[in-house]
């Protein structure tokens, strides 16, 4: 694609733009600096539009490609470029990010200017790392994510913020400097083998490793992912900074961030290790099992509604990675798929869980009950996402985990059974949940004197719920947009793993020809 | 021995006699003139000396030369640590000018002793020989000792300044010892000549030799603060005006690492596998234990002590190494280190009044409300220090680990990373936000 306007660039340094003129804005403005932030972001997700329209879905080479020498002696560049993967990541981010700035508009009174001033530095770092296919540049916005998430939950979070700020923080970068290791590790081994050397990960993907070396490199790469993620058993952060993140937090983190995770493996570290990849789909297959059932049983025993949530993610996100890991066209849609809804419904309920937290102070099921008499478009909207999250037909959700279920039963028939408890699962704890806070009699007196929806939390549900019927009822233009990238990326992985495979396969005594 | 000077050797240490002449002419200037002004000119003196000293040293790079009988050399490797003295220098006497006021430090001594230790660190990192090393050692060393304790009436000050140098002299024994035995084996002081020896036919690595490099690596690992000879850097760091803190956190201990390189990367090179095997057991002792002990810190001026303990941790893995591009990354690691360290204690000293330091943490909470400017830069120093990029803490991380895991050290590298994460831990909820927010 010839083009000569940088978008991505222009896109991942917006924002950026934005924080730094906010900064000289005088603090006592607040009601200028939400109204700008608004409308930047809503400029950021306009530019982003493009990227949607003009997106090639015939072929699976990167497009939008920018390449800069940043430092050559190194073999460093400032490589962008985007698939139909990332694509559409993007898009979420941008979108969320216009819900988060909304949904703070009234809950952040402290701080405002520093609040929106990380807000947009998060946004700048998330759609970097989406964009970056140099490893250098990807590991700088990886953990350039960290700092200003980690100042959202631990300035503006609740009561114990502080400790799960800090457990955020440290779980995320423990992962991500042994990542770092391992990049450096490849860098090294690839400009040992052939003398070229480079970040470059499409360069890197030629790489020729040995198996063994393959499984510690992927174990690094696989642990800092697992935990973003995150996998069991590196879930432990996650319910905790869910439960003290602000509610723009929480979205955007259950949102975006833990995409990233599941990025990681799609871009970097499966392509890059195939033979490990093959070695390894059991136990990230097992493990992401453990992960939807477990998340699902935590759920049911939760009497927190935001830690329910924080757990129903373990869940959710164990379907993506049980998706990604089936390794077939299904499976791999089904998975991406069920990113983005997974960011639109569970963004969805961290908000009504916010809207909810704002008027009662309390998030405990225990204190709720009948509130679908007090606030009825509340109730209806909560009924539309919880439904979603459940993946009722005809709700967004159900697309994405009958794909990956679909998938999974071709892959490995075991798989596909115990994944599917899961799903029941999810309707037992979400339904349980609705029916206490929203059904049955008005046992607290506070709860009637709580108010509706205004007009603005009724805008923040409508493009919500908007987007649960469209991607529900007509799934056909997202994943179409996907569909070169995901072919191009399963022939890839195919063509690598199959090696392996057969070399695995090959009956002792004859000697194995690998290459 | 005729000894010959030949005239034009002195166009090579035009620096070292600019940085001469300004302390001499400080101190008099201090001396002589009336109290007021005389202060101020020694600050102008030493501003205007360093920075006509670094301009001159500039011109020096790429000259590659040995002068006076080998006793000293002229290279890149020392002209960049004498450009980065020379830069601490002038960061020290700008941040200097209002503590010392404050404080009430007298200032022609001051700024005097300021510059010969930048001499000694010149001395000491350009030199080619045992006996000049040593001789900038100590010109460094003793301005130190009295700079330490030139908080005239401070307790802590002087106990500092006493306890570091008994430990201090006691440490540079152990050096020269070291150089003795060093001298007593094979007969030559001469760093080249000690290299060029041990890689001669009738070299054999007795024991004496090994004891003399040992207890060098000691001396040397007073000088950088590494563990187990750290003991005196939080009470010296914390005890000294919080401008020398930042002097010798900074420039004494790149200019003993400078010397620590040469020596063993001119010198020792050969023997690589003998000592870099201590030297890893000190690197990994180092970082943990810098960075543990950080961690429990509630009085910045002692995190930061701590923290620089870890920091020669990290170089220190680059040492192991021990190649050319582990040299390049200890230097880029010594100069990011050299800005965000002095950044960070300059907001210490800012923030400061007379007699009490508030180095206490909790005197740092809701400084983002009172001083937004001032969080912020602290906030960036301490991100760098722990080492998030895109700062320049990462980048030097970044060297140092590629470097180890280059040569193979995986397991060196793998301790590294952990205890950058242990440094995260450290730096977030103490300092940048927790209590700076």
């Amino acid at each position: 694609m010839n083009q000569t306007f940088p978008l991505l660039s222009t896109l991942i340094f917006f924002p950026l733009a934005g924080a730094l003129l906010l900064l000289l804005v005088p603090r006592r403005h607040a009601l200028f600096i939400k109204a700008s932030v608004l409308i930047w972001t809503l400029l950021e997700f306009a530019l982003s539009l493009p990227l949607f329209y003009r997106f090639n879905e015939k072929t699976a080479a990167m497009q939008f490609v920018e390449l800069k020498e940043w430092y050559p002696e190194w073999g460093i560049s400032y490589l962008l470029g985007i698939d139909g993967i990332s694509m559409l990541l993007i898009m979420l981010t941008t979108f969320i990010t216009i819900l988060c700035i909304l949904c703070s508009w009234e809950s952040i009174k402290d701080k405002i200017k520093e609040y929106y001033v990380s807000f947009l530095l998060l946004e700048t770092a998330m759609i970097g790392a989406l964009c970056a296919l140099d490893l250098v540049l990807f590991y700088i916005f990886w953990e350039l994510m960290l700092i200003p998430m980690y100042l959202l939950i631990g300035v503006w979070g609740g009561p114990n913020r502080i400790y799960a700020a800090v457990k955020f923080f440290l779980f995320t970068m423990a992962g991500s400097v042994l990542m770092l290791l391992a990049i450096m590790a490849l860098y090294f081994h690839f400009g040992g083998e052939t003398g070229v050397y480079t970040f470059n990960v499409f360069d890197l993907y030629k790489a020729e490793i040995p198996v063994v070396k393959q499984y510690w490199l992927f174990a690094a790469f696989a642990f800092s992912f697992a935990i973003k993620v995150p996998m069991f058993p590196f879930h432990t952060w996650l319910p905790d900074a869910h439960t003290e993140a602000p509610t723009a937090g929480s979205v955007i983190l259950a949102g975006v961030l833990l995409k990233m995770g599941v990025y990681g493996f799609i871009r970097f570290a499966m392509p890059l290790f195939p033979a490990a990849v093959v070695a390894a789909t059991p136990l990230i297959s097992w493990l992401a099992i453990i992960g939807i059932i477990y998340g699902a049983v935590m759920c049911i025993m939760q009497t927190d509604l935001k830690r329910l949530i924080a757990y129903s993610s373990v869940s959710h996100l164990g379907y993506v990675m049980l998706g990604i890991f089936a390794l077939n066209m299904q499976g791999f849609e089904g998975g991406i798929y069920q990113m983005l809804n997974h960011g639109v419904s569970t963004g969805g309920l961290f908000l009504i869980v916010g809207m909810i937290y704002e008027r009662r102070h309390t998030r405990m099921i225990a204190d709720f009950g009948g509130l679908s008499k007090i606030m009825p478009r509340l109730a209806a909207f909560f009924m539309i996402v919880t439904l979603s999250s459940i993946a009722l037909p005809g709700t967004n959700g159900f697309v994405g985990e009958f794909l990956i279920l679909l998938g999974t039963f071709r892959s490995n028939m075991l798989y596909g059974v115990l994944a599917t408890t899961g799903v029941i699962l999810g309707a037992v704890y979400m339904l349980w949940m609705f029916q206490r806070v929203m059904f049955g009699k008005i046992t607290k007196e506070e709860n009637t004197r709580l108010t509706d929806l205004t007009k603005r939390e009724t805008v923040i549900l409508c493009s919500i719920v908007l987007f649960v019927f469209l991607m529900g009822l007509y799934p056909g233009p997202f994943l179409k947009k996907m569909d070169a990238s995901a072919t191009g990326y399963l022939k890839y992985m195919q063509a690598k793993t199959s090696v392996y495979k057969a070399a695995e396969n090959v009956p002792p005594g004859r000697p194995a020809d690998v290459k | 021995m005729v000894v010959t000077i030949p005239e034009w050797a002195f166009g090579y240490i035009i620096p070292e006699i600019i940085i001469t002449i300004s302390a001499i002419i400080g101190l008099l200037v201090a001396a002589f003139g009336r109290k007021e002004s005389g202060g101020a000119a020694a600050s102008a003196v030493a501003l205007v000396g360093s920075g006509m000293a670094l301009v001159f040293t500039f011109f020096l790079w790429d000259v590659n030369t040995s002068i006076f009988n080998n006793l000293y050399t002229i290279d890149n490797f020392g002209t960049f640590f004498k450009g980065l003295a020379l830069i601490v220098s002038l960061l020290v006497t700008l941040l200097s000018f209002r503590y010392v006021d404050r404080e009430g430090i007298i200032k022609g001594e001051y700024y005097a002793l300021l510059l010969f230790g930048v001499l000694g660190m010149m001395v000491m990192v350009s030199s080619n020989h045992f006996i000049t090393i040593f001789i900038g050692l100590e010109v460094m060393s003793i301005s130190i000792y009295v700079l330490c304790g030139l908080l005239s009436g401070n307790r802590a000050s002087a106990e500092a300044s006493l306890k570091y140098f008994l430990l201090g002299a006691f440490a540079t024994a152990f050096l020269l010892y070291g150089m003795a035995l060093i001298y007593a084996t094979t007969g030559i002081l001469d760093i080249r000549g000690i290299a060029k020896y041990v890689m001669s036919g009738n070299f054999s690595l007795t024991p004496m030799f090994m004891i003399g490099m040992a207890l060098i690596i000691v001396g040397f690992g007073f000088k950088t603060a590494s563990v187990p000879f750290h003991m005196w850097t939080p009470d010296v760091y914390q005890g000294a005006p919080t401008s020398i803190t930042a002097y010798m956190a900074t420039g004494i201990k790149a200019a003993a690492f400078g010397a620590f390189l040469r020596v063993f990367y001119t010198a020792f090179a050969p023997l690589l596998m003998n000592w870099s095997e201590m030297l890893w057991v000190i690197a990994v002792a180092t970082m943990t234990l810098g960075n543990i002990t950080a961690l429990v810190q509630n009085d910045v001026k002692r995190m930061l002590a701590y923290s620089s303990i870890a920091h020669a941790g990290y170089i220190l893995i680059a040492f192991v190494v021990g190649d050319q591009g582990s040299s390049a990354s200890i230097l880029y690691y010594l100069l990011a280190y050299t800005f965000m360290n002095i950044g960070a204690f300059a907001i210490v000293i800012i923030l400061g009044r007379k007699g009490t330091e508030n180095t206490g943490i909790e005197s740092y909470a809701g400084l983002a409300g009172r001083h937004p400017l001032l969080a912020l830069s602290m906030t960036i120093f301490l991100l760098s220090l722990a080492g998030i990029p895109p700062l320049a803490g990462f980048m030097g991380k970044f060297y140092v680990f590629s470097a180890a895991i280059k040569a193979q050290y995986y397991w060196l590298a793998v301790i590294g990373v952990l205890n950058t994460v242990r440094r995260g831990s450290l730096l977030l909820p103490e300092s940048c936000h927790g209590h700076v927010f």
